[in-house]
């Protein structure tokens, strides 16, 4: 049987320096042109059309090559950064690819983002029709759909409201339900999940896996190793722009979490390479014991923190955390966001830094090694970025719960839990 | 059996031409872009559809103060005011479909970042959004028309053909100026200056025959002349230029074809630089 999907040799390169990060201003271009003849004559071997800034080139992918058979479900994984998202692209059309060639049979369908379209001043209505035509979906789909979008989403009676008004889960939950429409053959779907409240992050994944089994080829890049665990027969692991390891989902990610051994209770970023969106940068992440110290192993049964240091550098921009704590086999112990917190949350900040901290209840964790994922977004929870694996630590045992018991318990928490006995 | 679609991805040679079957497959897209924009603007401005009849009349009574009564321009025998409304109606449908469309790619960034679609509906969208306000504000025209003792002739049917070069001219430079912001991003302060220069060296304020015999086939490079001076042969009844209008009808195919090759080119990069 032809594959779905064929990767041969993709290779993405990017200019960083001059192309990325600064504009090219149409000034600078006349002015070269001018310089130009100079430039050259003073130096004949530089290779450069301007001599302006030194024009770097990173590989965002090398050589990837692949199969995708009709109706797998392929799990992308790797850190941050290590080219699942420009993969996407290229399958997507949206960028083109350096070197290399692809091939794809049956339609597809991007799902890259929620709410991809969404026009605040135009109701629900309108903009189940706008981002499900920008979606790929025919009038005619939509129509047929539309009552099953509502029903999906909760938001019947806020149809003909502008979207504008929409509370931020409301607006993913439309979002996402105009998306859970799309019937392509094949269907690229990019950490989508990362956001909203539990209950919906439930739906999503029920969603995912009613498209699984509905017979399509989905290639899914997630951060959540338990749904591609779940969802995903086979997985491929990134590695700066390169394939290091395919196969057998299970191996793949055992190969990932494993491949990391070093402990690191504290993440701290240069200047340079803070992780952000258009409203906030990321300074640290740091796991702190009760005494406010900085460690990578904390006790189990005393209180500790986790401090993320930011800069605020929109005003009025909302800084929003998810934070999701993994076990060492990769399963979610739990997640936790920050809409609970009194001070900021909910209001825009001004500019300048901040510190958001998320306190650990002591005897809450049982024994282990534990890894920390942050998703940072703004507002409507949109805008989202995710560090997987940000820190990672120990807990340890410190007998306190124990009393007289010397063995190990099972269990991924140990909570204290009040015991009561009654004479009757 | 189905036709499964069949796509390959590859890196695009430079210079290649448009995909026709993709523009018809996407051609809702275009539907629903132009309504979107459409819906916007007259739900967020007060003025709304008035702004469409406002901008001509306005333009139309300063410039009679001014131009018309003050300067004394000729005007080949036809009232000032009507004659310079005449011309301003194509102008402003032309420099207001350049305008939107030239920041129309910048200002989708978070569209094409994410999803993929014919990127040259973006600027056409815009294009035809200033189309259906050129359309509302003919209708002032033809009210116009009683009030000077004049009427329409069979020039009128004239219109298809001016509304099509019209709409060619704008999409080729349209689209042109649109990549042009995406790969230089200061080039947006330039635009309305060029658009104010480009309406001087168009006769939209002043008749063609006002400029010296043997300096006219300057005015004949700019397709707009050959064009205004066609719609107000159409609306007003004056006799047809076709040489004129011949002139203006290869130099806004080329245009278009220019245009739309330079957006082709810097498209594959959109995503990538923007």
């Amino acid at each position: 049987m032809s594959p779905a999907i064929k990767v041969k040799n993709l290779s993405k390169k990017y200019k960083i320096g001059k192309q990325r990060g600064r504009y090219k201003t149409f000034r600078e271009a006349i002015g070269d042109t001018f310089l130009f003849p100079i430039r050259k004559l003073s130096h004949p071997f530089k290779n450069s059309f301007s001599g302006t800034t030194e024009e770097k080139e990173i590989w965002a992918l090398r050589d990837v090559s692949f199969e995708v058979q009709p109706g797998e479900v392929i799990g992308i994984i790797g850190r941050n950064g290590v080219g699942k998202t420009t993969l996407l692209k290229i399958l997507s059309k949206i960028t083109q690819p350096t070197i290399g060639r692809v091939e794809i049979r049956g339609r597809v369908g991007s799902l890259l983002e929620v709410g991809t379209g969404f026009h605040p001043e135009l109701t629900g209505r309108e903009n189940i029709y706008l981002n499900g035509s920008i979606l790929g979906m025919r009038k005619a789909e939509i129509d047929r759909s539309f009552d099953e979008i509502v029903a999906f989403s909760e938001i019947e009676k806020f149809l003909d409201t502008p979207v504008k008004a929409y509370s931020s889960g409301m607006y993913v939950r439309l979002a996402f339900s105009i998306a859970a429409q799309l019937k392509p053959e094949i269907l690229l779907v990019d950490e989508v999940l990362a956001v909203g409240d539990a209950s919906f992050q439930k739906k999503c994944l029920n969603r995912m896996q009613d498209v699984g089994q509905e017979g399509r080829t989905v290639l899914f890049v997630s951060h959540n190793m338990p749904a591609i665990r779940s969802l995903c027969s086979r997985a491929i692991l990134l590695d700066q722009g390169v394939i290091q390891y395919q196969g057998e989902t299970r191996q793949v990610v055992q190969h990932y979490l494993g491949s990391d051994d070093r402990l690191l209770g504290q993440r701290v970023w240069t200047d340079k390479d803070r992780p952000g969106n258009h409203a906030f940068h990321l300074k640290s992440v740091k796991l702190r014991n009760a005494s406010g110290e900085e460690v990578s192993a904390i006790n189990i049964s005393e209180e500790a923190r986790i401090e993320i240091e930011y800069e605020l550098i929109q005003e009025g921009g909302r800084a929003q955390f998810s934070l999701m704590l993994y076990d060492a086999d990769g399963y979610c112990v739990f997640s936790s966001m920050s809409n609970t917190e009194p001070n900021f949350y909910g209001k825009p900040m001004g500019t300048g830094d901040y510190s958001s901290s998320c306190h650990l209840y002591g005897n809450l964790l049982n024994a282990g090694r534990f890894h920390v994922s942050l998703t940072g977004s703004s507002t409507y929870w949109t805008d989202s970025f995710t560090i997987d694996c940000v820190i990672s630590f120990d807990a340890i045992d410190d007998g306190v719960l124990k009393g007289d018991y010397y063995g190990v318990s099972g269990g991924v928490v140990k909570p204290k839990l009040s015991w009561e006995t009654v004479h009757k | 059996m189905k036709e499964e679609p069949y796509t390959v991805i590859e890196p695009r040679r430079n210079w290649s031409l448009i995909n026709i079957r993709e523009l018809i497959h996407y051609r809702e897209l275009l539907y629903f872009l132009t309504w979107r924009d459409i819906k916007v603007r007259y739900r967020q401005a007060v003025l709304g559809a008035a702004w469409a009849i406002l901008q001509p009349i306005l333009y139309m009574v300063v410039f009679s103060i001014f131009l018309g009564k003050l300067v004394k321009m000729p005007s080949e025998g036809i009232p000032y005011s009507i004659f310079v409304f005449a011309g301003l109606l194509p102008w402003l449908f032309f420099s207001n479909a350049v305008s939107s469309a030239g920041q129309s790619l910048v200002g989708s960034s978070h569209l094409i970042t994410k999803v993929y679609f014919p990127r040259i509906f973006i600027p056409t969208a815009k294009i035809v959004t200033t189309l259906l306000d050129f359309m509302v504000s003919t209708l002032v025209i033809f009210i116009m028309l009683p009030f000077y003792d004049m009427a329409l002739t069979w020039n009128i049917f004239l219109l298809l053909v001016l509304i099509f070069l019209t709409l060619l001219c704008a999409i080729g430079v349209g689209s042109f100026l649109s990549a042009l912001n995406v790969e230089y991003r200061d080039f947006q302060y330039v635009t309305p200056f060029m658009i104010q220069i480009w309406m001087f060296c168009s006769p939209v304020v002043y008749p063609v025959s006002i400029v010296p015999e043997r300096w006219r086939w300057v005015l004949t490079l700019n397709p707009m002349t050959g064009i205004i001076d066609g719609y107000r042969a159409a609306f007003l009844g004056k006799a047809i230029d076709w040489e004129g209008l011949g002139i203006s009808g290869v130099t806004v195919v080329l245009i278009f074809i220019i245009g739309l090759s330079y957006f082709m080119k810097v498209e594959e990069r959109f995503a990538d630089i923007i």
